[in-house]
C-alpha cells in the first residue's frame, strides 16, 4: 500500500539507485558514451554546466552531464555540490579581456571596427535543417575551416576602447585594488546589492531565467533599448598573487564569452547624454546566456540613471533571488518530500470549516446526517 | 580542506573532510549559531554552501548537524515525526558515512535529533540538541515578499502587519486558521517561524530543556532558541492559541495525546490514524500499550524497517 | 605577505584541529546556551604565555580569516600574534569596533564594552563577542543572573573583573537586539554571558 511505500526505507533507495545507474546506461548493446567524447562532442552542454556550475573544469562538467544523463541542472548541482568542498585560496587578479585569444568577435553597432569582426564558429547563420549525415555512422571528419591571412591584432581592442576618444560610452570602472570582490559562494545576498554581487549571482544565475527576463526587457517591460556592442568569445589567461611571492603568476587559461551591451541614456542635470553599459561574461561559449546577462545587468542598474522601475526585471531582490536554478529546483522539488503531517493539520482544519460553513447554511441536513 | 584523521573505506567520501564540510565553513557556521544563541529568536544571515543534497530537503539542517556532530554523538533524524520516512532515512545514513557517528531511532538516547516539520513526543532534556530543517525562516514572508521589508519589521519591532492578517483570519473564519508553521514571539522580542511544524508541537518550544536550532540552507540564515526560552504562539485574548486534537487514538498503541496521521485505507472513506511520532508508537507498544487495530500490517512494516 | 614567523617559537595548536575544535565548540554553544555555567575544556593545547588554555581553545575553535580579532595591549604582540596568524589566520585590528573577537587579559585596563561592536539594528549578529579572562570563575562576590538558557535563576561569582563591570554588562543587555556577547576565561574554564542574559545587582 502506497502508505508502506512512503515509510520507505534503505531497501529502497538502495534499489532506486540500481535502477538510476541501469537507465543512465540504456541499452548495453549501445556502446557506452565516454567523458572525453562528452567533453569534445557535447562542448556547449559542458560549457553551460561549467558558467553556472561556477567551476571551470570541462573534464568534471563532461562527467556530471554523464552522471546526470544529461540533465543539464542536475549537472550543474553536481559540480557546485563538488566545487563547494575545495579549498579556496584567494582571488585572482582581473583577466584582461582585452587581451583575449579571440576566436569569435562581433559588433552589432558598427558596420566594421578596429580588429574587425571574426565571426568564429557560430550556429548564426545556419539554415536549421537537421542534417541527417551526422547521423550516419562513419561520417568523414569536416573540411577545415580557411584560415584567415590577416594577422589578429594583439591586444583586441574592445568596444570602450573604440569609443575611448568621444566620451560617448561610460567608462570602465575598476574598482580600487584593496577591494575584495563579494563572494556569494562564502557570504549570503546582501541588498541593496553591489555590482559585483549582482555580476556573480547573473553569471551563475539559470539560462533560461536569464534570457526570459531579458526578453521581457525587450518587450517593453523594463526596456533598456539594448544594442550588441560586443560579443567576444576567446581564451584568457588567469593570474594570481601567491601570497608568499608577492607578484602575479599565470596559473591557467579559460575559455569566456563577454558581451557589452550598449544603451542609450538622453542625460540628466549633471550628466551629458551618452551611453550606458550592460556587462555579460561566462565561462565558455555560452553567448545566449552573456547576452541575457548583459540586458539583465543594465536593467538592474536603473537606479543609477534614474529610470523608472515597475518591471520584474528591474527588481533586485526579485531577480538575484530567483535566478539559481540550483536553490530553485530544489525548492521546487522538495515538494515530493512527504507533507503529511502538515497536511493532516489542514485537513482537519477544512473539515472543521466545512462542517461550520454546512451548518450555518443548512442546520437541519447536517442536524439528520 | 581534504583532510581527515579516519580513513574511509567508501571511495567517494574519502575524498571530503569529517563531516563533509571543511573546518573554516564549520567556523562560520558555528560562529553564526553562538550569535543565534545570543539573540534568540533572530535570524542569522550566515554563507550556506551547497550541499550533495538538494536545497529544500534539508541543507540547513544538514550544515547545522554537520559543524556540531562529534565521534561521542548519538544521531537520530526523522520527517514527519518517522525515523524511516525516505529522507530520513537518507540524511541519517549521510552522517553515519560522513562522520562516523552512531544513529538510533531511540529519541532519549540522541544527542542530535535532526528534524523536518515535528517534535518529538517524548520531552527532550538537557544535552540534546534539536536541528530543524527549516524551508523558510522569515514568518513574514507570506505577508511581506521583499526580505528587505520584513528584516526592517524585525529590526524595529514592528510585527503590526502579523496580527492584522491573524485578526483578518479569524473575521474570514471565526478562529485562526494556522495550522503549521504557527508563528511564535521568542521572549517577547523576536517573531520566529518555528518551521512547518503543525502547531500542536509549538507548546513544546517553550521552556525547553534542549538546545534548538534551525537551519534554512536555501535561504542562508540560522537561528535558536535556548533552553528555558520563553516562546509564546500568537493569539488574541477573545481567541486564545489552542492546539490540535482528535476524537480518534492511535489505531496501533492506542495513544491520545499524540500528534497523528490519518491514513486511507481504501477509497470508501475507512481510515485509520496513527502516531506521526513512529518511536513513540514503537515504545509505547513495546510497553504493552494496544490500539484498537494493533496488529495491523502498518505495525509489522515498521518492526521490520525497525531490523 | 611574509610574516617572518620563526615556526619553532610558536607553540602548538590542537593534536587534532578537526575533532579537537568540534569539541571546543559543543562546550561553547552548551555554555552559550545555558549562561552562567561552567565549561571544563581540560584538554585544551598550552597557548603562548599571556593567554589561557581556554582562551586560547576558543581562538583555534573560532577564528579564521573572516574574524578581525581586537589583541589586548597587555599580552606579548609579537609572540601572540605570531601564533593566532599562524594557527587561525586571523588579522588583528586595533579598532574595537572592527573586532569580531576581543582577547582581553587585563579587564582592568581594556576598553569598556560599549566600545566594541555593538550590531546593527538589522543585523545585531555583526557584534564583537569578547574573551575576558579572568582571575577565577567562582569564590567572588555573587551575581544573580536571569534570561533565556536559564532556569530561573543561576548565581554567579567570578574574581577579577572590573568594578563597574556588572553595570556595564546590564547596560549592554538593557540595549538589546544591539550589545557584545562576553565569554569569561579562566585557565581551562569558561562561562558565557551573552547579551540576552540579565544581571540583578545588588542594592541596585
Amino acid at each position: 500500500m502506497a502508505y508502506v511505500s512512503v515509510k520507505g526505507g534503505e531497501k529502497a533507495i538502495t534499489n532506486a539507485h540500481s535502477w538510476l545507474a541501469e537507465a543512465r546506461r540504456g541499452d548495453p548493446r549501445v556502446p557506452e558514451i565516454d567523458v572525453a567524447q562528452i567533453r569534445e562532442q557535447m562542448s556547449l552542454a559542458v560549457d553551460r554546466v561549467m558558467a553556472e556550475g561556477s567551476c571551470y573544469d570541462p573534464d568534471l562538467a563532461a562527467l556530471a552531464i554523464k552522471q546526470a544523463r544529461g540533465d543539464l541542472p542536475e549537472a550543474i548541482f553536481l559540480v557546485r555540490a563538488y566545487r563547494t568542498t575545495l579549498p579556496r585560496f584567494g582571488a585572482s587578479e582581473p583577466v584582461e579581456t582585452e587581451e583575449m585569444a579571440v576566436l569569435r568577435r562581433i559588433s552589432a553597432a558598427f558596420k566594421d571596427i578596429p580588429g574587425g569582426q571574426i565571426l568564429g564558429p557560430t550556429f548564426d547563420y545556419t539554415h536549421r535543417l537537421l542534417d541527417f549525415a551526422l547521423a550516419a555512422e562513419g561520417a568523414s571528419l569536416p573540411a577545415a575551416a580557411a584560415l584567415s591571412e590577416t594577422p589578429q591584432p594583439y591586444p583586441m581592442p574592445t568596444i570602450g576602447s573604440v569609443f575611448a576618444h568621444e566620451d560617448l560610452l561610460e567608462r570602465d570602472e575598476r574598482p580600487e585594488a584593496e577591494d575584495a570582490p563579494f563572494d556569494l559562494t562564502r557570504e549570503p545576498m546582501a541588498f541593496p546589492a553591489g555590482r559585483d554581487q549582482r555580476l556573480q549571482a547573473l553569471a551563475r544565475g539559470d539560462e533560461g531565467f536569464l534570457l526570459s527576463l531579458a526578453y521581457s526587457s525587450q518587450r517593453g517591460w523594463g526596456s533598456t533599448h539594448p544594442l550588441c556592442g560586443e560579443i567576444r568569445f576567446g581564451d584568457v589567461t588567469v593570474e594570481f598573487v601567491p601570497e608568499e611571492l608577492g607578484f602575479p603568476i599565470e596559473i591557467g587559461e579559460l575559455s569566456v564569452t563577454e558581451c557589452q551591451m550598449l544603451s542609450g541614456f538622453s542625460g540628466s542635470a549633471e550628466r551629458a547624454p551618452q551611453y550606458t553599459r550592460g556587462y555579460g561574461l561566462t565561462f565558455g561559449h555560452c553567448e545566449r546566456k552573456a547576452m541575457s546577462m548583459a540586458i539583465v545587468d543594465r536593467a538592474l542598474r536603473h537606479r543609477e540613471v534614474g529610470e523608472q522601475a515597475d518591471a520584474p526585471v528591474q527588481d533586485e531582490e526579485f531577480v538575484l533571488y530567483h535566478s539559481d536554478n540550483v536553490e530553485a529546483s530544489g525548492f521546487v522539488q522538495h515538494l515530493k518530500l512527504p507533507h503529511y503531517v502538515d497536511f493532516q493539520a489542514d485537513l482537519q482544519l477544512i473539515r472543521r470549516l466545512r462542517r461550520e460553513h454546512f451548518e450555518r447554511n443548512n442546520p437541519i441536513k447536517v442536524a439528520a446526517e | 580542506m581534504i583532510s581527515t584523521s579516519t580513513p574511509r573505506s567508501n571511495e567517494t567520501e574519502r575524498y571530503y573532510n569529517y563531516a563533509y564540510l571543511d573546518e573554516q565553513t564549520k567556523r562560520m557556521i558555528r560562529r553564526a549559531i553562538l550569535k543565534a544563541l545570543a539573540i534568540p529568536g533572530y535570524q542569522v544571515p550566515f554563507g550556506s554552501r551547497e550541499m550533495p543534497v538538494p536545497y529544500g530537503w534539508g541543507t540547513g539542517g544538514i550544515q547545522l548537524t554537520a559543524a556540531i556532530i562529534g565521534p561521542d554523538d548519538v544521531y537520530k533524524c526523522i520527517d514527519q515525526g518517522a525515523d524511516d520516512t525516505t529522507n530520513a532515512v537518507s540524511i541519517r545514513q549521510f552522517f553515519a558515512k560522513v562522520a562516523d557517528v552512531a544513529t538510533t531511532e531511540d529519541t532519549a538516547e540522541a544527542t542530535i535529533i535532526q528534524t523536518r516539520h515535528r517534535i518529538p513526543e517524548q520531552t527532550l532534556k538537557a544535552g540534546q540538541v534539536l536541528v530543524f530543517q527549516v524551508p523558510q525562516p522569515e514568518p513574514l514572508r507570506g505577508l511581506e515578499a521583499r526580505e528587505t521589508e520584513t528584516r526592517a519589521m524585525h529590526a524595529y519591532e514592528e510585527y503590526g502587519l502579523q496580527y492584522v492578517s491573524l485578526y483578518e483570519n479569524v473575521s474570514a473564519y471565526g478562529r485562526i486558521a494556522a495550522t503549521a508553521g504557527y508563528p511564535v514571539m521568542v521572549e517577547e522580542r523576536y517573531l520566529m517561524s518555528p518551521s512547518p511544524i503543525p502547531k500542536f508541537d509549538n507548546p513544546k518550544m517553550d521552556d525547553n530543556e534542549a538546545i534548538l536550532l534551525f537551519g534554512a540552507g536555501r535561504e542562508k540564515r540560522i537561528y535558536a532558541v535556548p533552553p528555558h526560552t520563553q516562546v509564546r504562539s500568537l493569539d488574541f485574548e477573545d481567541y486564545p492559541f489552542e492546539v490540535q486534537t482528535w476524537e480518534e487514538s492511535c489505531a496501533l498503541c492506542g495513544a491520545d495525546d499524540a500528534y497523528l496521521d490519518e491514513v486511507v485505507l481504501d477509497d470508501v472513506g475507512t481510515k485509520m490514524f496513527v502516531c506521526s511520532d513512529s518511536h513513540h508508537c514503537g515504545q509505547r507498544r513495546a510497553e504493552g500499550h494496544v490500539g484498537p487495530m494493533a496488529g495491523h500490517q502498518l505495525a509489522q512494516g515498521e518492526a521490520e524497517a525497525a531490523l | 605577505m611574509s610574516l617572518g614567523i620563526d615556526l619553532t617559537q610558536i607553540e602548538s595548536g590542537f593534536s587534532d584541529p578537526v575533532f579537537g575544535s568540534q569539541s571546543v565548540f559543543r562546550a561553547v554553544m552548551d555554555a552559550v546556551a545555558r549562561p552562567g555555567t561552567i565549561a571544563d575544556l581540560g584538554f585544551a593545547p598550552e597557548p603562548p604565555e599571556g593567554l589561557g588554555r581556554a582562551a586560547g581553545a576558543v581562538a583555534l575553535t573560532l577564528f579564521d580569516f573572516e574574524t578581525p580579532v581586537w589583541l589586548d595591549p597587555s599580552v606579548d604582540q609579537a609572540r601572540a600574534q605570531a601564533w593566532l596568524r599562524f594557527h587561525c589566520g586571523c588579522p588583528i585590528t586595533a579598532d574595537p569596533q572592527q573586532a569580531a573577537f576581543a582577547v582581553i587579559c587585563a579587564p582592568e585596563s581594556a576598553p569598556a564594552l560599549g566600545a566594541f561592536n555593538i550590531g546593527d539594528a538589522k543585523y545585531p549578529d555583526r557584534s564583537t563577542t569578547l574573551i575576558i579572562e579572568v582571575v577565577a570563575l567562582t569564590g567572588g562576590a555573587a551575581i544573580t543572573l536571569r534570561g533565556p538558557g536559564i532556569k530561573g535563576e543561576t548565581g554567579v561569582s567570578p574574581v577579577g573583573l572590573p568594578a563597574d563591570f556588572w553595570h556595564q554588562f546590564a547596560e549592554n543587555g538593557a540595549q538589546f537586539q544591539f550589545g557584545v556577547d562576553v565569554l569569561l576565561v579562566a585557565g581551562d574554564r569558561l562561562m558565557a554571558l551573552p547579551r540576552s542574559t540579565r544581571v540583578q545587582i545588588e542594592g541596585v
